[in-house]
């Protein structure tokens, strides 16, 4: 029973929450465009976003690509490259610590301020509180496993999640035995993840994915539209 | 050399009495809804004053509209592209919703609801946001209505710039004017340069500026862009709105809501035609005080073959052609130069233009040291001082405001002489440099200012517009995507959304 919730949780639960992430985000984007943006309450209350959101992003961010790029980068490219696991188990700690603590603290902030500023609580809907909760727990089961890998430097446990997430991509049958032995707190930190991958686009969070790096090559500043230019060609 | 055609707007401010109808017709036809109660498209402030948002004016503050860099360009004030983007997680450029005003409403149902007590029945206020009770109300749309405040909370306006104002806090030196705001819709506007999703844009038939409320990402760079914080943010929807410059009503040939409702018919619309490949040439202009003649000079002489023509291969539509030539915003701006555009520093080239009020001759000058020109006073006495104006107008160059008013003072004139002397004092004309035919179209216009001439605006095209058959059936104008309404009635979980929970009075107590 208990490998069976095991596979389910971790080999099957991934790609059920990468699919309702990926239609659910194409849907929203074709059926809801109204109800696509980034929900900021900046205007609201200045107080406490204005540090709690710059930490709060930047932190996320930076753990967000170094999750990215830690578990999907293929072991073998490490290997090549000379990069032991242990140094890539140091950077991840150290490097990700950091982030994370300014990332949390960034998300109490911006927590308190949802929860205690009567402007903004009463402009917030339920995913808007529920989903900033859960990114808290989330970062926060993060730090947890800071201890847990400083038990095991040599980074073998961290080779654990990424032939995981790369057994996962690549469509390997078994991938969930690779992480069978792990500590609970990482799994439940993984159980998270792909919750919120779950719920991605049911939340305000769909504004990662209008992300406006297109801005910074947009030829000159203005903007012109014509319905001349449809209807004569 | 590309000619596009813009509906642009003058605004009498000799005759206007600041009764707010244009500020209540817009509200009641386009931001009477929840998350933009605190909005107004269009409000009337009394000058001097600090406004609406507070000290809106003060781009040191907010880091509204366009900046020349040494290097002759210009880029947006807030900064160029990487700077906008590094303040999208907080803006420090933006305002809060105080700087406007907490929307409130009263709680009227306590008048009739309230038992049997000694003190009279009060209907007190409540936040529209929280519900919460509201102490005190602060500030408003038009909080310094007729010299509300006090002198020195209302002395930190930005255009006493260069002005002894400490003289016009005394009772008898006062002065005071209105001044009716709505986006400008700019040939160079900053708004639109500042959208990270380029969600704003402005149209080419008719030179609106609108804002994409389905590619809106709530950035919110818009609002701080925008130097004179004509956009607003939408707290409930998280999108910014702002003037649409009724473009339903002026594609069918109708004047905007503000102007049709202006009981002193104090508004004018027309086309203008301008030279689009010059605007930033007449944006980057190297003195702020140069930026109201580098707009004129990109505005094109509708009467002109050469424009014409070239207007025609642009594809300006004929109809269009033909209001230009019959434009009062033309004849306001161009042949009688008496229109100004407001704040040209901001190098927006804003198309919403204001004739500068005349104002009483001022104590001193009436106590026998006035200066007289042709029977005429001189425009230095009067009692609004000129370099306010100018700071208003013209970005601090007293010269063309001077002009204005001499004009204005000369119309009076040569009208009193007219009609109760029975005289045309072609000499009065002469000496601000028009004609006496030239100074009775003025009265026609401004004076009398029939509606077919302060209107002249062309229909849309029926070929540009879009094919309407395939919209039978469905839900018309609405926020929202068509029939669906977007996220407003229900989260994504199905649930409703957090209602506020208004309590009365009675069930505090």
């Amino acid at each position: 029973m208990a490998d069976f919730l095991h596979n389910l949780l971790f080999g099957i639960y991934p790609y059920i929450a990468l699919a309702v992430l990926a239609l659910g985000s194409i849907i929203r984007f074709d059926r809801e465009p109204y109800s696509w943006r980034s929900g900021s309450s900046q205007l609201l209350r200045r107080k406490q976003l204005m540090v709690g959101s710059v930490l709060f992003h930047v932190g996320v961010l930076f753990i967000f690509v170094g999750h990215l790029v830690g578990l999907l980068t293929p072991i073998a490219l490490f290997d090549a490259l000379g990069i032991s696991h242990g140094a890539k188990q140091l950077l991840a700690i150290v490097a990700g610590g950091i982030a994370g603590v300014a990332a949390i603290i960034g998300a109490s902030l911006l927590i308190h301020r949802r929860f205690f500023d009567p402007r903004v609580r009463a402009a917030s809907n339920f995913s808007d509180n529920a989903i900033i909760l859960i990114l808290w727990v989330q970062l926060a089961l993060g730090l947890a496993t800071i201890p847990l890998s400083a038990g095991h430097l040599d980074g073998h446990e961290m080779v654990k999640f990424m032939t995981w997430a790369q057994s996962i991509f690549t469509f390997r049958s078994g991938a969930a035995s690779h992480i069978a032995d792990v500590h609970i707190i990482f799994k439940l930190h993984l159980f998270l993840g792909l919750t919120i991958f779950l719920l991605f686009p049911f939340t305000r969070l769909v504004h990662m994915l209008s992300a406006p790096v297109r801005y910074l090559w947009r030829s000159g500043y203005q903007i012109v539209r014509s319905r001349r230019s449809l209807s004569h060609g | 050399m590309k000619i596009r055609a813009q509906i642009g707007k003058v605004l009498n401010l000799d005759k206007c009495i600041g009764c707010h109808t244009c500020s209540v017709t817009c509200k009641n036809v386009w931001t009477s809804r929840e998350g933009m109660e605190y909005a107004w498209f269009n409000n009337v402030e009394t000058k001097p004053g600090i406004g609406y948002p507070k000290d809106w004016e003060n781009q040191k503050r907010w880091n509204g509209g366009w900046v020349r860099t040494a290097g002759g360009s210009i880029r947006p004030k807030m900064g160029g592209k990487w700077r906008m983007l590094a303040k999208i997680f907080a803006n420090p450029d933006l305002p809060e919703i105080d700087d406007y005003y907490e929307p409130f409403t009263f709680d009227y149902a306590h008048l009739q609801k309230a038992g049997e007590s000694k003190a009279f029945p009060t209907a007190r206020p409540r936040s529209l946001i929280s519900g919460q009770r509201m102490e005190k109300i602060e500030w408003g749309p038009n909080w310094e209505e007729i010299l509300g405040g006090e002198f020195a909370k209302r002395s930190e306006d930005y255009n006493f710039e260069g002005v002894q104002k400490e003289i016009y806090g005394q009772f008898e030196n006062t002065f005071m004017m209105y001044l009716p705001r709505l986006c400008e819709h700019c040939l160079n506007p900053t708004c639109v340069a500042a959208c990270p999703s380029g969600a704003i844009y402005k149209r080419e038939e008719d030179g609106i500026v609108l804002i994409d409320q389905e590619a809106c990402r709530g950035w919110r760079m818009c609002v701080s862009g925008c130097p004179y914080k004509k956009i607003y943010y939408n707290w409930k929807t998280g999108k910014s709105e702002k003037c649409i410059f009724c473009y339903p009503r002026i594609e069918a040939g109708q004047p905007t809501v503000c102007s049709e409702t202006c009981v002193g018919r104090i508004r004018y619309l027309g086309v203008m035609l301008y030279d689009a490949d010059r605007i930033e040439e007449a944006a980057s202009a190297e003195n702020v005080e140069d930026l109201y003649q580098a707009q004129l000079d990109i505005f094109l002489d509708p009467h002109d073959p050469a424009v014409i023509e070239q207007a025609r291969k642009d594809g300006v539509p004929e109809a269009w052609l033909e209001a230009a030539r019959r434009s009062p915003v033309w004849k306001m701006a161009m042949e009688w130069k008496v229109a100004f555009p407001l704040h040209p520093e901001y190098r927006t080239l804003p198309m919403v233009w204001y004739v500068p009020p005349l104002s009483p001759i001022n104590a001193a000058a009436s106590a026998g040291q006035i200066s007289v020109n042709n029977n005429m006073p001189d425009v230095r006495s009067l009692r609004i001082p000129l370099k306010y104006l100018a700071n208003l107008l013209t970005a601090g160059d007293e010269e063309p405001v001077a002009l204005c008013l001499e004009r204005m003072l000369a119309m009076r004139g040569y009208m009193r002489s007219k009609s109760i002397e029975g005289v045309h004092n072609e000499g009065i004309a002469e000496a601000v440099g028009l004609t006496g035919a030239q100074i009775e179209e003025m009265y026609k216009v401004m004076a009398l200012a029939d509606y077919e001439d302060r209107f002249v605006i062309p229909t849309g095209h029926r070929e540009d517009a879009e094919d309407m058959f395939e919209e039978r059936g469905s839900c018309g104008f609405s926020f929202g995507n068509g029939c669906s309404g977007g996220s407003n009635e229900t989260n994504l979980f199905g649930a409703p959304p957090a209602r506020k929970k208004l309590q009365t009075p009675s069930e505090v107590f």
